[in-house]
Order: structure tokens, then C-alpha cells, then sequence
């Protein structure tokens, strides 16, 4: 295990623990306020945990605990961080930026630049090398900040979001200059993008409330989403029971039937079907492509129906995503408009058992 | 379209305005009168007395000595107070500031009962042979005890507004602290530390009361220039009136390179007037 981190920050309800193989990309995912930020700064150096302990290619990054206390700052860690603003230092060019980590290694002025040229080529910027961080742009900005952080040649690279802050036309360039940067390298990505989690990543951890609730392989995660969180992310309806041998029962006492043919899902509940483990809490998930939407409770035995009352409607795409009782529907707009849908009004949300998937939460 | 350009609308009430007008008067009135009163005809020989260059002379040197010294001693305080927490910080940078509001003759009597004979540390200095009070380093001493406030407040200033994010980003690229200092602190604080400066040197050249009463008036050691205009004023009162405008020139030559176009300390404003940096995450 290359790297390994475990840490409580009690003042922030924080309590994570992380490992790494080596060459691995983590992206960690979740609501804002979860502990994303105090994460990365843990292991930065530039927050103390309570106790806890994290270690880097062999070496002790921090051991804080009763008894113990080891710390290692922030500038011996070779943990460079990569925030959401670029943080160019204003009085550098880019070039001087890229070579501020070789130059603090303590690499010859000469040499560092070649190294600072060699990675701006890398991200695409060499032609920036002489500017000033102010006559660049965001995107720039970013793909040089990039450049610097690699410079410093970091065991473990952590970025705090490094797309938010840019625009729809300059985030995709950086992904895909990410994706083949980060090839084989350790990296931890903050992100609110499942985009970052499934083209960066090679597993994701969904970070909750300071606790990380889910960790998987970033496709797992999505095909299958244990918390609310991630059925978001994966844009899946998400309703959570127990188990019966039909699909699961929720807490208000509805069965929600599965279907046995949806692909993939149900491969290792076995031939079975869900029943295997019933009584156990289960979920049931199901794309909001799948939902139909009715004014009246009408339909056939193999359908699953909900009534709820419309709580919010918005575009998706060229359908409308019609929201209530923490469900979803993507109808079209002619359907819309022929229902008279308006938030307030009481419908039945149906869905094939087809298109649910269960399993065990 | 160009009128409006060229006259945006400002919002101003009339009345506000020529209050404006009346606060421009109390400031340029008083040097308008000066400029007046100058004797022209004798002016060169005047302001080249010998004593009149002796005060010069020592003023800029002591001046200097002493912004040297505010910068010194200012940059670390200014650094602490800023960036760490510690009990009573808020205490120490009140006591800190002190002197901006204490009467100067009030603090110079406070440096005198510190370093003179009778002082706190004045047995201590008079075994190892050192004599402060009265002589030139007492005059460097007053005019450090009044301007050091002037460069930790517009440093301080400099420093909150920047955050410490840069400081963080080079540590985790891996500059140890006395690298992060040298080559990302220090160049982020160079417009405020100029104008900082500025100040400091412009507060220490009028110093006046500390002087008189901690150093005295002696020609060529302690007498610095505000002190000779005031001993002038008594015997001849036209060299008096044209000592008093090299003071001016030279405060309009201060102000003018800490804050006129093109400057560090102007570029250091416009720095402070965009937005500070987001230090929180912008909520999505």
C-alpha cells in the first residue's frame, strides 16, 4: 500500500480513512460542507488532525494520537495541492511558476527551467511560458498551475476541484490534459463532476457528512449506488427498504417489484433474485427515463406506482425532469403540457419492474 | 452616449460636494499662505545656513536610519500579528498602535524614562558604556517609536488582504518556510511595504515632540529640521517660513513617489481595490 491515511478532526466531524495503490486515481465525491476541502488539507499538511495517521511511499506523513506525535510539514510531504483558483504567484511568469517546486528542490535556475518548459509543453502552454499569471486567462491559468504542481515531482497529487472555477469551453481541455498527465500517477481528485470520476478515476469515495459512505470502482459505484448521494450522481431514482423476495419493501410499507433481466444488475443476487438475502435493508434504483407519469392510478400488474405530488419541474435535455416525493420523471414536453402538470399537482409515477434494479444495501 | 461618458452619474448631493470643496481649502490653504510668506529674494541663503544644512543633512540621515529600522522590525511584527494566533494578540496590536494617537511629547518622555539615566534600561546601558538619551540614535530611536505603526498597519493590511493560499501553495510544492518568505511573501508585500515605508519616512522626518524631549536640541546631532524651524521662528522668522518649505517639497516629493502614477505603492491600492480572494469556496 503506498499510501494510507486515516484521520479525526473532531471540531469537523471528520473521520476518514483512505488508502491508495500505487499509480491509483481516488476521486472523492460529495455534498458540499462534507469534508472534501479538510481531506486534502490533512494530508496536505496545512490542517492538524486530532489523531490519526497517513503514510506516503514508506514514509510517515503525520502520526498524531495519544502517546504519539510525529508531523511532517507541509514542504517535506510531496504532497503538491492543486486548488479550484489556480494561485499563480502574480509576480512570476509561468515559466518561473512551473520552476518554483524544482527551484525549492534545490535544482540549478538553469536545469528547473528546461524542467518548467518540458511540463508547460506537457500541458500545452509552452507558448505562455513568459506571461505574467495576470494576462492569462482561467483556463490557462489552470493548465499552468497544473504544470507547476507536477513540477514539483509530488508522490501524491491532490486536486481541490480543479475544473469548478473554469467555463464550459476550458474545463474540457483540462480534463482530457488530466487524463493522460495523471496516467500512472497517485492522485486524489476532489470533484463535483461524475464526468472527473468516471474519465480521471480509477475508484471513487463518496465523503458524507465527514464520513466516507461508499468506495468502489468509479463504474461500480455508478451502476450500483448505495447512498442517495451517489443515485444522484449516477442520475438514478434511489428508494431504500428491505429486502422480499419480489424487489424490497420500503419503510412506508410500498413493495417495489425488480425485474430479473435488467443488465447486470441483479448478476449476483443470483438466480434467486433478491430473495437470497430477504429482510436485509435493500435498495431499489431505477433512471428517471423509466418513469411514466399518470393522473390517475391505472396500470397492470407488473408496474411499481408512487403517488406523489409534484414538487418541482426544469428542463433536462430536451425532456422535462418532473420532480416529487424525492423521485424523478423525465417526460416530454407535449406530455407535460397534456397533463396539465404544474408543482402541486398529485400524480402517479410508474415504472416498469423491468427497468428497477435491487440489491442490498 | 460620450456625455454620459464623460459625465457619469455620480449620485453626489450638491451640499456634499462643497463640503469637499471647504476640506480642500483647510488642507491647501495653509501651504498657499506659506508659499507667500516665502522672502524669495533671500531664499538660497536662507535655506543654506549652516545650521539650516546641518538639520537637513541629520534629518534625512536619521529618517532613513530609522524607516531602516521600522522595516527591520516592522515586516516580522506585521507577519506575526497577521498570519498566527496567540493570546492577547488583539491586546498587543492595540499596544502596537499606540503611538499613532499618543501626543508625541508623551512618548518621548516615555523613551526617556526607558533609556536615559534614570531610565528602565539607562544602568544597564550606562555599565556597557552606551549614552542614548540625547544624542543621534536617541533621535532615531523617537522617530522609530512613531512611525513603526505606519508600516505594521498598511503592511498588516497587505498581508490579510493576500491571505496566506500563495504561502500554502509553495509549501505543499515544497519550498521550506524561509524560501516561501524570501520568494512568495516578501514580492506579494513589496506595494505595501513601499508605501509602508513612504509613510514611516515622511512620520519620522516631521517627528518633532518625542525628539525635542528624548534627544534635545543640539546642532548637528539631535537638532533635525522640524526642530530648527521651530528654534527659527523665535529669532528669524523668514528663514523659519523658508525651512518650512523644503519640508513641504519634500513631503510633496514623498507623496508623490509612495502614491503617484506608475508607483508600487499605486499599484499596491489598485492591488487592494479588486476583490480579495475568495477564501471560502464559492458555494455551487
Amino acid at each position: 500500500m503506498s499510501f494510507s491515511f486515516h484521520a479525526a478532526v473532531a471540531e469537523r466531524g471528520f473521520d476518514v480513512s483512505l488508502e491508495l495503490a500505487p499509480g491509483e486515481t481516488v476521486a472523492v465525491m460529495g455534498p458540499n460542507g462534507a469534508g472534501k476541502s479538510t481531506l486534502l488539507s490533512t494530508i496536505a499538511g496545512l490542517v492538524r488532525p486530532d489523531t490519526g495517521h497517513a503514510e506516503l511511499d514508506g514514509r510517515t506523513l503525520f502520526q498524531v494520537g495519544p502517546g504519539s506525535h510525529h508531523w511532517t510539514p507541509p514542504h517535506r510531504r510531496g504532497t503538491a495541492l492543486l486548488a479550484q483558483e489556480p494561485l499563480l504567484f502574480p509576480h512570476l511568469t509561468a515559466a518561473e511558476n512551473v520552476a518554483f517546486g524544482p527551484r525549492s528542490a534545490g535544482v540549478p535556475r538553469r536545469q528547473a527551467r528546461e524542467q518548467a518548459l518540458q511540463w508547460l509543453a506537457d500541458v500545452e502552454a509552452e507558448a505562455l511560458a513568459g506571461r505574467r499569471p495576470a494576462g492569462l486567462s482561467g483556463g490557462q491559468a489552470q493548465r499552468v498551475a497544473v504544470a507547476r504542481a507536477l513540477a514539483a515531482d509530488p508522490g501524491l497529487l491532490l486536486l481541490d476541484e480543479p475544473m469548478a472555477a473554469l467555463d464550459i469551453h476550458s474545463a474540457p481541455l483540462l480534463r482530457r490534459l488530466l487524463k493522460s498527465v495523471l496516467k500512472g500517477r497517485q492522485t486524489i481528485i476532489v470533484t463535483h463532476d461524475v464526468l472527473d470520476a468516471l474519465m480521471l478515476a480509477d475508484r471513487v469515495a463518496i465523503l458524507e457528512n465527514g464520513r466516507i459512505t461508499e468506495e468502489g470502482p468509479t463504474r461500480e459505484v455508478l451502476a450500483r449506488p448505495r447512498s442517495p448521494f451517489a443515485a444522484g450522481l449516477a442520475g438514478l431514482n434511489f428508494v431504500t427498504g428491505t429486502l422480499t423476495p419480489a424487489g424490497i419493501r420500503t419503510g412506508t410499507g410500498q413493495d417495489v417489484a425488480a425485474g430479473l433481466d435488467i443488465a447486470g444488475h441483479l448478476e449476483e443476487a443470483g438466480p434467486d433474485g433478491p430473495s437470497g438475502a430477504a429482510g436485509q435493508p435493500g435498495v431499489a434504483v431505477f433512471p428517471p427515463s423509466a418513469v411514466s407519469v399518470f393522473l390517475t392510478d391505472a396500470h397492470g400488474s407488473p408496474r411499481n406506482s408512487f403517488r406523489v405530488e409534484v414538487s418541482d419541474m426544469e428542463p433536462h435535455g430536451d425532456q422535462i425532469r418532473v420532480r416529487g416525493g424525492g423521485l424523478a420523471a423525465d417526460i416530454t414536453p407535449a406530455a407535460a403540457a397534456e397533463l396539465g402538470l404544474v408543482p402541486g399537482v398529485v400524480v402517479h409515477l410508474v415504472v416498469k419492474s423491468a427497468a428497477v434494479a435491487v440489491y442490498e444495501a | 452616449m460620450t456625455r454620459l461618458a464623460r459625465h457619469p452619474y455620480t449620485g453626489i448631493p450638491r451640499w456634499v460636494s462643497a463640503l469637499a470643496v471647504l476640506a480642500v481649502a483647510v488642507v491647501v490653504l495653509p501651504l498657499v499662505a506659506i508659499v507667500a510668506k516665502v522672502d524669495w529674494e533671500n531664499f538660497t541663503t536662507l535655506v543654506t545656513s549652516e545650521s539650516a544644512l546641518d538639520a537637513l543633512g541629520l534629518s534625512l540621515r536619521t529618517s532613513a536610519a530609522s524607516t531602516l529600522l521600522c522595516i527591520v522590525l516592522g515586516v516580522p511584527l506585521a507577519l506575526v500579528l497577521a498570519r498566527s494566533s496567540f493570546p492577547f494578540q488583539r491586546l498587543l496590536r492595540s499596544l502596537v498602535l499606540l503611538p499613532l494617537v499618543l501626543p508625541p511629547v508623551v512618548g518621548g518622555i516615555a523613551l526617556l524614562y526607558t533609556f536615559g539615566r534614570q531610565g528602565l534600561l539607562g544602568a544597564t546601558l550606562q555599565v556597557l558604556g552606551v549614552q542614548v538619551a540625547f544624542s543621534t540614535t536617541a533621535v532615531i530611536l523617537a522617530q522609530t517609536f512613531v512611525a513603526l505603526p505606519f508600516l505594521v498597519v498598511s503592511l498588516e493590511g497587505a498581508l490579510r488582504i493576500g491571505g496566506h493560499r500563495y504561502e500554502a501553495v509553495a509549501a505543499t510544492l515544497g519550498a521550506p518556510p524561509g524560501v516561501v518568505f524570501r520568494r512568495v511573501t516578501l514580492p506579494l508585500i513589496l506595494p505595501g511595504l513601499a508605501s509602508g515605508a513612504v509613510l514611516s519616512f515622511a512620520r519620522s522626518l516631521g517627528e518633532f515632540g518625542a525628539t525635542l524631549t528624548f534627544a534635545g536640541s543640539l546642532q548637528g546631532v539631535t537638532r533635525t529640521l522640524p526642530l530648527e524651524i521651530y528654534l527659527q521662528r523665535e529669532t528669524d522668522p523668514d528663514a523659519a517660513v523658508a525651512l518650512s518649505l523644503v519640508l513641504v517639497a519634500v513631503a510633496v516629493a514623498v507623496v508623490s513617489l509612495a502614491y503617484g502614477p506608475g508607483t508600487a505603492a499605486r499599484r499596491g491600492l489598485a492591488q487592494r481595490s479588486t476583490p480579495p480572494l475568495i477564501l471560502e469556496r464559492s458555494v455551487k
